[in-house]
């Protein structure tokens, strides 16, 4: 008699702390199909932000998500800029661009602490954060903030970076590059981590165009989109950088996507700075009196890929109808490729390969044996699981 | 192709379909098109002119309901906001899942919030909710008076 186990991944996630319900259906140890649930972290901004006005939705956006909470003001800044005709003077466009790369350091900084943590590397995890801990300084320096860092406005910026920091900044970014070199050869060469993510979770090119993937997803997979590229915003089409793109879909190829693309955002925010310092103090935004009848659509490249906000207005003083697209939405469906056919403990490490943010996109955790109808492993067991297969590959070589 | 020849070509392609062009920006266009070419147009932009299907806006509009779909044009930066507009008495329209996956979950949330009917979607389910709220309950339509469960 054969009888399928359906593992529930969530909806409190095992490995991402956020919630969000997948059901991976099991033969033995290979996953067949998954099914998913999302809605649990629902909050209805859209709705509540047709009753707020254009100001106050900054702060209301910038709370979609804790990571990248810059990305989301700054599609909503440009789709609002594009109804209002307004242009944003070079000094705010740098400090808007130094504001979203440091925060794609920190961001990816993150995900690869937690993916060590996951294959049971946690000497990468410790290593990974510690690192991102000078990224969340220089945050403080420019924005007083760590997180959520209310820099946004329509027509600029609400804070100036101020000349005494300049050399800080950039040389906390000189100490920070040799690290994330050393921790990128720390992962990039290490045997085992290759076993566990060369070939694993692969999505094809036609997978990403399917599933409309973005962001780095879409870039592992050899899709050459960009949106700081391809529609160029803020200070990206003043300085000199590229697109990383890596052609195999794997795990590994993500992983390297986000370390080199750490370097691209270090180099981008130097150029933004020496270009600051060798222009004057200028004015940080453009006033911006009426929002006249009409529609914008606002988008920026965050951590995660694009971010889509689309806003249309009455001539009042806040949104008729204000629609957010966060790029897990468009990433997290790509699951159903990316897991089946996996086994287990793959599976797990493909749901995080995405960097999915559930908080964009919108109970515990155990493996039950459908058979003696017992639970079998709970959250922390899963994650020991993956641990161990680590530990029995390393043993093996 | 710049903005001017896009839109050109989008006549040509479907000049009985395309209601009324809008040119929003600089490379922002809103096409008004009949809702029963959506299909066609749809396929247009994906297959053959190779945009990515960014997301759906559906919307109230007082007197109908408008879903605007947004493609990119990732060569040159261009995004084509289609809209379509729908009856009150007959709110459905035909999925665009069976083109490309990345509708679906987005035509789900439609149905969910705004009680909108895609034609041959294959598998529509809640995506937000748990199936509990009131029936004719849609929180995005306006004015929006809560029924009792």
């Amino acid at each position: 008699m054969t009888a399928k186990t359906i593992i529930p991944v969530g909806p409190y996630h095992p490995l991402q702390e956020e919630p969000e319900l997948f059901r991976l259906y099991c033969d033995g140890e290979m996953v067949t199909d998954i099914e998913w649930e999302t809605g649990y972290n629902h909050r209805g901004i859209e709705k509540i932000n047709e009753s707020k006005t254009f100001e106050q939705i900054f702060f209301v956006v910038e709370r979609i998500c804790g990571i990248c909470s810059t990305s989301h003001p700054f599609a909503y800044a440009n789709a609002m800029e594009e109804i209002a005709h307004v242009t944003v003077p070079d000094r705010a466009k740098y400090i808007r661009s130094i504001v979203a790369e440091l925060e794609r350091v920190h961001s990816h900084l993150l995900w690869v602490g937690l993916a060590g943590h996951f294959i049971g590397y946690n000497t990468v995890f410790m290593w990974a954060w510690k690192y991102r801990e000078p990224v969340l300084d220089l945050f403080e320096i420019i924005t007083g903030n760590r997180n959520s860092y209310a820099m946004f406005k329509i027509g600029g910026v609400r804070r100036d970076i101020e000349e005494k920091n300049f050399t800080t900044i950039l040389n906390i970014l000189d100490r920070l590059k040799p690290k994330v070199e050393m921790l990128m050869k720390a992962v990039v060469d290490d045997p085992v981590i290759h076993l566990r993510t060369k070939g694993i979770g692969v999505l094809t090119r036609q997978d990403i165009l399917d599933y409309c993937a973005v962001g780095p997803t879409a870039r592992a997979s050899g899709v050459d989109i960009d949106i700081r590229r391809d529609d160029p915003y803020a200070a990206y089409p003043l300085v000199d950088w590229k697109v990383i793109v890596q052609q195999e879909g794997d795990i590994f190829a993500k992983a390297v996507v986000r370390f080199l693309e750490i370097f691209e955002s270090i180099s981008i925010i130097e150029q933004c700075i020496t270009k600051m310092q060798k222009g004057k103090p200028a004015e940080i935004e453009t006033k911006v009196k009426d929002i006249p009848e009409g529609d914008g659509s606002g988008r920026s490249e965050a951590p995660r890929g694009e971010v889509f906000h689309y806003v249309r207005t009455d001539g009042s003083n806040s949104p008729v109808r204000h629609k957010i697209r966060a790029p897990s939405y468009v990433n997290v469906a790509t699951f159903k490729k990316s897991c089946v056919g996996q086994t287990i403990t793959d599976a797990t490490l493909a749901l995080a390969a995405v960097d999915p943010c559930y908080c964009c996109t919108e109970r515990m955790a155990y493996v039950y044996d459908a058979r003696s109808q017992k639970k079998v492993l709970d959250g922390a067991g899963l994650i020991r699981l993956s641990q161990e297969r680590t530990r029995t590959l390393k043993n093996k070589m | 192709m710049d903005t001017k020849e896009f839109i050109e070509l989008m006549k040509f392609k479907f000049k009985l379909n395309i209601i009324r062009v809008f040119v929003r920006y600089k490379n922002r266009v809103l096409f008004d098109i009949e809702k029963e070419s959506l299909l066609k147009v749809a396929s247009f932009l994906s297959v053959e002119q190779g945009c990515r299907f960014i997301i759906a806006t559906g919307l109230d509009a007082g007197d109908h309901f408008e879903i605007i779909y947004h493609f990119s044009n990732d060569q040159t930066g261009l995004i084509a906001n289609i809209r379509a507009c729908i009856k009150k008495n007959k709110p459905e329209i035909e999925s665009l899942t069976p083109l490309f996956s990345a509708a679906d979950w987005i035509e789900c949330e439609m149905h969910e919030l705004l009680g909108l009917e895609f034609l041959n979607h294959p598998d529509m389910r809640s995506l937000l909710s748990e199936g509990n709220w009131g029936a004719g309950d849609y929180p995005m339509r306006k004015p929006h008076q809560e029924t009792k469960k």
